[in-house]
């Protein structure tokens, strides 16, 4: 076994997610830790990319609150993630949707993959 | 920090920081003062250290969930192949050997010097002033020498990055704008000596050349982690050197 394998295996507990990808709609819900007390914080929002490998991947999210784009990137291996839900699977035809800050409203709409 | 220098100059650093730290309450950092005298012309205090190999770098979480980019280094075991004392060679030092080298490609001499420690042949070997932990020839050392949370200086021959122009080798920022019908001046050193005065070319003066592959010590960089079993060290932040690089860990 390699040494970053090693390490990970020894440091980083595993997560089990469901799988998701850019594109799709997705609320993490994150341990927010003030002082001493703990509270659960919900982000809800499209995944406009999946970036890097294995331990040290991660992935942002983004949405629109009040009017302003907010995006806010997560670890996927991150201990303060909860849980992660996937809403809507999006249809898209690129891995990084870098083009939705530049648009908004009706265009800034992601099609539903329909099974 | 204290570096090598001269013992009047040594005792002077550190009769300053003795007082800085009385005032805040802080224990004195030698309280016998004669110490210093004994270790006249090398470093004010004794140091440990190991030699290893970078792996790569990842990164972990914290208990509180922070990322934290650190380095894995594969350090030691390493052999003292020779110990130096103050009768034999007027100093005090051990020398250590790191990594498995082919018999066929060592000469008979190194053969020998490594038979001397009973070890085989080692494809690096480093020699460490004043080693603050008393070991025989032929014993090994490990990364257990080190703690979680230390504060440790790492070694390292940066990267070679070849011929390289100003603007990468010393930060400069071209010359002019890049519109108004300037050209070719925008990754340009710009003068370099004066026309009449001084009318040469100054010692030092900045200018394209080799860079990188230079021996660089990073100081202060944590222990994140320590894995005695596997030799596995994890240093918080990055070091220098690529991956398989051979990286000196002192303290």
């Amino acid at each position: 076994m390699n040494a970053v394998a090693f390490v990970h295996e020894q440091l980083t507990p595993k997560k089990e997610f469901p799988k998701f990808k850019a594109g799709d709609n997705v609320t993490v819900n994150y341990k927010i830790i003030e002082g001493n007390k703990e509270r659960i914080q919900s982000f809800k929002g499209d995944v406009i990319k999946r970036q890097g490998t294995g331990f040290t991947a991660s992935f942002t999210v983004r949405k629109i609150s009040d009017g302003v784009g907010v995006e806010r990137l997560f670890p996927v291996y991150s201990p303060n993630i909860e849980s992660i839900l996937v809403h809507k699977v999006g249809k898209v035809r690129r891995a990084k949707l870098f083009y939705q800050r530049e648009r908004s409203g009706k265009s800034a709409r992601i099609k539903e993959k329909r099974f | 920090m204290f570096t090598t220098g001269t013992s009047p100059s040594c005792l002077r650093v550190r009769k300053t920081k003795e007082k800085v730290g009385s005032k805040q309450g802080l224990k004195p950092i030698l309280s016998k003062p004669a110490v210093l005298y004994t270790l006249q012309g090398t470093n004010c205090r004794r140091m440990k250290g190991i030699i290893g190999k970078k792996i790569g770098m990842t990164s972990i979480f914290d208990p509180s969930g922070k990322q934290i980019a650190c380095t894995i280094i594969e350090a030691g075991p390493n052999v003292v192949t020779q110990v130096k004392t103050s009768d034999s060679d007027g100093y005090k030092a051990i020398q250590l050997a790191f990594g498995e080298k082919k018999e066929k490609n060592t000469t008979k001499a190194e053969i020998n010097h490594f038979a001397k420690a009973s070890t085989s042949p080692k494809h690096f070997v480093k020699e460490f002033r004043d080693y603050s932990i008393d070991k025989q020839l032929g014993e090994t050392i490990t990364v257990d020498i080190f703690a979680e949370g230390e504060k440790v200086d790492v070694v390292g021959t940066t990267k070679g990055k070849g011929f390289q122009g100003v603007v990468k080798r010393h930060g400069f920022s071209g010359v002019g704008e890049a519109t108004h019908g300037q050209h070719d001046r925008q990754r340009a050193p710009g003068s370099v000596g004066g026309s009449s005065y001084p009318s040469r070319v100054f010692k030092g003066m900045r200018m394209a050349g080799r860079m990188g592959g230079d021996r660089v010590k990073l100081k202060g960089l944590k222990v994140v982690k320590v894995f005695a079993d596997k030799n596995y060290i994890l240093i918080g932040g990055a070091v220098p050197g690529h991956n398989g690089s051979i990286v000196l860990i002192q303290k």
